[in-house]
């Protein structure tokens, strides 16, 4: 039997992983998102508000919550089309910082003084949603769509040339990512049992963006990685009492030198394919 | 009442105006988003209060907090920048967080958590000039930073070096056809965008009177909104929107509750990306930065 404490750990990786693949999916266009934890913000909020308040069971809350700041995420997606690089990233981190402010005066949830009376959910529930966003992100990796998201990455022009419709890419990218990291910010309401408007600010959003770049921003399994590693090592440095972050962030920086491409990269799976068949 | 809050809204302002150079030094030469700035800020400000406890003089305090940020940021150029400025600016701009997790965890367990405090007797002279009173520290502040920006001005219009800087800044490959040399020009955007921010710091201790190891953070995030308000490639942008964000803060702190001021600060700020992304003072060629 696991341990409450790895249990917790776990939940904790399952909803970053979320968040992760969030910043994964606009990633693959080619467009950075510093803001993520704002659409969890919103996810988190809203799915507590139905639970809570109108006593809806957490499934469908949450398929709700889904739904609204995946609309939010389309209408954010719109003007970020103006921008790029990072312009875009700098916008983003506004609209998550203006989410936070958002909800810090939002006092029918609470305001400052933050929300609670969700019942907790189990880790089995948590994963089982994990499994069910990362199973999908897969069968997404193997379509003819992600194929599109590649050429808007790769050069917007080019594929705008080729016929691509590169407005429903990008918008429709970010309405996904959005759902999902409402799906994430849901799961740490009903986890934690408490929220309150700086578990979504800017270091959430940031934490999403590590855990891609980490892990791998090629592939979809690196957002697992990457959520694995930067949950589990703080609890494996707890050794080294207070200094603990101090060598995690020197970890963290001896990770990019050495492998900035993230742990896993397309290469390193096409090579085993390759020694497979000869 | 209105006076009153013009001079604090100007004290703030002048301390987001250096910051927000800190940041566009490096962005609009590099393009690259230094996150450890608001941690050199922070410790910019521990540096100048090691300095005042000490009993030195303010100015020298002033010297001690930008010497020493200027050489964490020439630290975090040659570790954290130079191996990584080929990759996509995401990369460099993780690993520039990676020295700010070190930073803020180094100057909690040095400082402690607590907020550090200066004595009473160095806050104690105020001015007052018909309704309006402004204290001595509010006046260096102000003062302080005249005599930076019109420093760091001198540097980038008048000296080779700024000359370098700004062709870089203008076209990074063009200036290396003409023989600028990036290497050594980087290390320096890191070391005086460093020192600006530490003087940032420093000022900012003296304007609140206290610091704490997370102050960066939250003002760091704001001078971002300034740099762009105030345009990220004309560096001189920063000197309008400074004294704007910290004005609008100010004012919707006074008249309309202090909870709205950050909604209003980044929706400025977006407003400003969606609709003139050169910036307040920048000029119609908008070119959008390298890819992430």
């Amino acid at each position: 039997m696991m341990s409450t404490y790895y249990a917790g750990l776990l939940a904790d990786v399952g909803i970053l992983l979320l968040g992760a693949l969030s910043v994964y999916i606009i990633l693959a266009t080619g467009q950075l998102s510093l803001g993520n934890a704002g659409f969890m913000g919103i996810g988190a909020y809203l799915t507590s508000y139905l639970t809570v308040t109108k006593e809806l069971p957490l499934t469908v809350a949450l398929v709700i919550a889904a739904a609204a700041s995946g609309a939010v995420g389309v209408m954010v997606g719109f003007p970020a089309l103006r921008l790029k690089g990072i312009y875009l990233a700098m916008a983003t981190l506004g609209f998550g910082e203006m989410v936070r402010s958002f909800f810090l005066n939002f006092d029918l949830m609470g305001g400052a003084g933050g929300f609670r009376g969700m019942h907790h959910v189990s880790l089995g529930y948590i994963w089982t949603w994990a499994a069910a966003i990362s199973l999908s992100v897969a069968v997404l990796e193997h379509s003819q769509i992600w194929l599109e998201l590649r050429a808007v990455r790769d050069d917007e022009t080019a594929a705008a040339l080729a016929g691509l419709d590169t407005t429903t890419i990008k918008v429709g990218s970010f309405g996904f990512a959005a759902a999902v990291a409402a799906i994430a910010g849901g799961l740490f309401a009903h986890h934690h049992v408490y929220i309150e408007p700086g578990n979504f600010g800017f270091e959430r959003s940031i934490d999403f963006v590590l855990a891609v770049i980490l892990g791998g921003s090629t592939i979809g399994a690196g957002a697992l990685v990457g959520s694995l590693l930067l949950v589990m090592l703080p609890e494996y440095l707890r050794f080294l009492a207070e200094w603990r972050f101090t060598v995690f962030g020197a970890l963290l920086i001896a990770m990019l030198l050495v492998r900035r491409q993230g742990i896993l990269d397309r290469s390193l799976f096409s090579v085993s394919r390759l020694g497979r068949s000869a | 009442m209105l006076l009153q809050q013009l001079v604090n809204g100007l004290t703030l302002g002048a301390v987001y105006t250096l910051i927000a150079l800190s940041f566009s030094l490096v962005m609009g030469i590099l393009g690259v988003l230094n996150l450890a700035i608001a941690e050199l800020f922070m410790l910019g400000g521990y540096f100048g209060f090691a300095a005042i406890l000490a009993k030195l003089p303010l100015p020298v305090a002033l010297l001690a907090g930008m010497a020493g940020a200027a050489l964490v940021a020439a630290v975090i150029e040659r570790v954290g920048y130079q191996p990584l400025r080929n990759a996509p600016v995401v990369t460099p701009m993780l690993s520039t967080l990676g020295f700010s997790i070190i930073l803020q965890n180094v100057a909690t367990n040095v400082w402690g958590s607590d907020p550090l405090q200066l004595p009473d007797e160095l806050l104690a002279a105020r001015f007052t000039l018909g309704p309006v009173s402004a204290s001595a520290m509010q006046l260096t502040v102000i003062g302080a930073t005249v005599i930076l920006v019109a420093l760091l001005a001198f540097i980038v219009q008048r000296t080779s070096m700024g000359r370098a800087l700004r062709a870089v800044a203008e076209n990074r490959d063009v200036a290396r056809l003409l023989g600028v040399s990036a290497g050594p020009l980087t290390l320096l955007a890191f070391m005086l965008s460093g020192a600006l921010a530490g003087a940032a710091g420093v000022l900012i201790g003296l304007h609140y009177a206290a610091i704490t190891p997370y102050i960066g953070v939250e003002i760091g995030l704001k001078a971002i909104a300034v740099m762009v308000v105030g345009g990220t490639k004309r560096i001189w942008g920063a000197l309008i929107a400074g004294p704007i964000i910290g004005l609008a803060e100010v004012m919707t702190t006074a008249y309309g509750g202090s909870q709205i001021r950050d909604f209003v600060v980044y929706g400025l700020m977006i407003m400003i990306l969606l609709l003139r992304p050169q910036g307040l003072l920048g000029d119609r060629h908008t070119e959008q930065g390298p890819r992430v």
